[in-house]
């Protein structure tokens, strides 16, 4: 589904990602770990076509399609989705309504006629539900007011409607509590399918033992270092980082 | 909701739809401005005598008083004998007594801008009042509305047919020499609507004027007097558009709204003047003073606005809080692009006891625009227990354009309350990204974003209106991502 092939990014003039190498096909889940500072956010970013970045070098093709030149919204409606870090807050914007607008972009996309006002509602709050979140939430205004807890789940609620092929998770556990972690992680679960591919992008292990990886890869210095299973995670949680990029 | 965006995404491909220019013969008056030109455009019009002696009134005046230049806007010298004060469609006789006498191209110019004005084709039971350059070319659903007493007809009709109302209530909320602009098109107005409720009548449908400047060199005067007689309500829409020319057009409305006891009026505007192209070539200057005397108790009127048109607009839709319990309100959203400017806000003069007013003023400026809002809340000795909420937000697309806030608050009764909370944001990067990582276009994006800053506003306005209004933004805010 995703080939990554010898990716070189720049941020200014600074070299962030120096010829990583990576192939993810649909079912599989691919953890992404590494040090501060390693790249981790900009592989997201890239991936998802933010704008400040300076691809020097590689490519990547995404359903045997050039992902390098399609704009944001266009990977979007293919089915690349960024689960956010940090996800942004919009005022006036209702959930329900920034919901329907990306989903009738996407079915537009695909040929698809727009969601029948009744169906669409019907799906989000069976989805709501499944993420136990309160259907107050698609009436308020997008993220606004939010906790961060609140912020994440209502990323993974996007998802669950959008239904991406490519999930992105970037660092979707940071400022998670234990019982939101989990909340989080049974949406995700919930949405693995042989057709999904998932790539978490995580400082800790933490969200491992919820979602477990079929690869784990180590990012180091702008490239993957060292790739393995589930046990590289304990191992790195373990050992830390050092001794890999040491060697 | 989606099918707004589309619409909006529609439009957002287009240049500004109402440019075209209806060829017609019309009769206009040479260029220039004096005594003689007012007289003869009194005679035109077939006025009483006290017209012409309040014109000339007027007139005198408004030589004496300098041109304003405390706003915030930069407006190259306007030379007012290069601008023809009259012009009207030539008609086989004097003025047109039905649709049929009405020249068909004018007809279809209207049709053009969504405009129906043959009767049979009026579902939305929106009475419209047509003003094409200086005449009101026609009225629709009069002799409905007369059943019930209210009157709509043209104000030059009024003139002649209700010289009694004309003369009770024209200039009683803006003086004659109230300011530079108002002096002018006393003197030399054209035409407008007039709108009479009587008491205790709930106008069974919304009213509605259209105004249009099609001649060059034209200057469009109008002059819009309502009176809600107690007790009545009525709903009054306006929407305007002139064609893409390549010199400024001025226009210098007034507006006069009068309620008596218990009676409310909801005035809203679509204003959608040519704004001038990209360089800041051309474009309607939109000097307007809008004014509104709550004169019973217990009394109401609304101001919605929606501005997106005119290369330069100076207008503060006012209301003058006479009665004790009477309530101002005021809704705005400004929108400015490339090189347009507005300085717009309101005035709420609280006089009588426990009035209330709320301000809602959302400024958007993107491309190279300025825009500004100026306010006043002054609240007199008399006014006890006078309240005001102002709430003042900007929102700035890109990284070239200005917002600005003036609010002034005067205050003499120690019992008033005034609250006034003032925002300026952006639309960030961040919240772009965000957007087409979702699937939408960067313009999708941002009419979904400004609408969202708008939606108090537009929630104020008339359905049919506010779709137009969500259209209207998303083709203002045309090629300003990126």
């Amino acid at each position: 589904m995703l080939k990554i092939k010898d990716l070189a990014v720049n941020v200014g003039a600074k070299e962030i990602l120096k010829g990583l190498n990576l192939n993810v096909n649909a079912g599989e889940i691919h953890a992404i770990m590494g040090p501060n500072g390693a790249g981790k956010s900009t592989l997201s970013h890239v991936l998802s076509g933010k704008s400040g970045y300076d691809v020097t070098g590689g490519s990547i093709t995404y359903n045997e399609k050039d992902l390098l030149e399609m704009p944001a919204e266009i990977r979007a409606r293919e089915g690349v989705f960024l689960a956010f870090q940090y996800p942004v807050e919009i005022a006036g914007v209702t959930n329900v309504y920034l919901l329907k607008a990306a989903l009738n972009a996407i079915r537009k996309h695909k040929g698809l006629s727009e969601v029948d006002a009744m169906d669409f509602l019907t799906l989000v709050k069976s989805k709501t539900k499944a993420l136990d979140m309160d259907e107050k939430f698609l009436y308020r205004a997008v993220n606004e007011g939010f906790s961060g807890g609140e912020k994440k789940r209502n990323e993974i609620l996007q998802m669950a409607m959008l239904e991406p092929q490519l999930c992105i998770l970037d660092e979707t556990d940071s400022g998670l509590d234990i019982d939101a972690l989990r909340i989080v992680a049974d949406g995700v679960n919930a949405l693995r399918s042989e057709n999904r591919a998932f790539i978490m992008v995580t400082h800790y292990q933490r969200l491992l033992d919820y979602i477990k990886p079929d690869f784990v890869h180590v990012l180091a210095d702008g490239k993957i270092i060292k790739s393995g299973g589930a046990e590289l995670a304990l191992e790195l949680e373990e050992k830390g980082y050092g001794w890999l990029e040491q060697a | 909701m989606s099918a707004n965006n589309d619409e909006i995404n529609n439009l957002l491909n287009q240049d500004y739809k109402q440019g075209f220019v209806t060829d017609i013969q019309a009769d206009t008056f040479p260029v220039g401005l004096n005594e003689e030109v007012i007289a003869k455009l009194s005679k035109v019009k077939n006025e009483p005598e006290f017209m012409l002696e309040y014109r000339l009134k007027a007139f005198r005046h408004w030589q004496t008083m300098p041109s304003p230049d405390w706003a915030q806007l930069n407006i190259d010298p306007i030379d007012y004998q290069e601008i023809s004060y009259y012009s009207a469609p030539k008609s086989k006789e004097n003025a047109p007594k039905s649709l049929d006498d009405i020249d068909p191209e004018i007809l279809d110019a209207y049709k053009k801008l969504g405009i129906p004005l043959a009767e049979q084709e009026q579902l939305a039971g929106i009475a419209v009042d047509a003003v094409f350059d200086s005449v009101s070319v026609a009225t629709t659903f009069k002799h409905k509305l007369q059943e019930v007493g209210v009157i709509f007809c043209p104000i030059s009709e009024a003139i002649r047919e209700y010289p009694e109302l004309i003369k009770q209530y024209l200039s009683s909320v803006v003086p004659v020499g109230d300011n530079f602009f108002a002096a002018l098109n006393s003197a030399v107005f054209t035409d407008g609507s007039f709108v009479y409720i009587p008491k205790g009548v709930r106008c069974p449908m919304e009213l509605s004027t259209y105004f249009r400047i099609n001649a060059s060199n034209t200057g469009q005067f109008e002059r819009t007097l309502i009176i809600a007689d107690e007790g009545s309500y009525v709903s009054y829409l306006e929407g305007c558009s002139a064609p893409q020319r390549d010199e400024n057009q001025l226009h210098a409305a007034v507006v006069e709204l009068v309620t008596l006891k218990e009676a409310r009026i909801k005035y809203s505007t679509v204003q959608n003047w040519y704004p001038g192209d990209k360089e800041g070539k051309g474009g309607i200057y939109n000097f307007v003073t809008k004014r509104a005397d709550c004169r019973g108790d217990n009394s109401k009127v609304s101001w919605t606005q929606v501005e997106t048109g005119s290369a330069i607009t100076w207008k503060y839709p006012s209301c003058v809080l006479t009665g004790d319990n009477s309530v101002g309100e005021f809704y705005s959203v400004a929108v400015t692009n490339n090189l347009q400017q507005a300085d717009t806000g309101t005035k709420m003069i609280h006089i009588g006891k426990n009035t209330k007013s709320t301000i809602i003023s959302k400024g958007i400026s993107a491309g190279k625009a300025q825009n500004t809002y100026r306010g006043l809340v002054k609240v007199l000795k008399s006014a006890e227990n006078a309240r005001n909420y102002t709430q003042c937000d900007s929102l700035l697309v890109g990284d070239k354009c200005g917002a600005h806030t003036f609010p002034y608050v005067e205050v003499k009764q120690p019992t008033a309350q005034i609250e006034h909370e003032a925002t300026t944001s952006k639309i960030s990067e961040d919240q772009l990204f965000f957007c087409q990582q979702r699937g939408l276009s960067p313009e999708d994006a941002v009419s979904m974003i400004v609408n969202g800053f708008c939606k108090q506003v537009f929630k104020e306005l008339p359905m049919e209106f506010a779709v137009e209004a969500q259209a209207l933004l998303g083709l203002s805010l045309e090629g300003s991502v990126g």
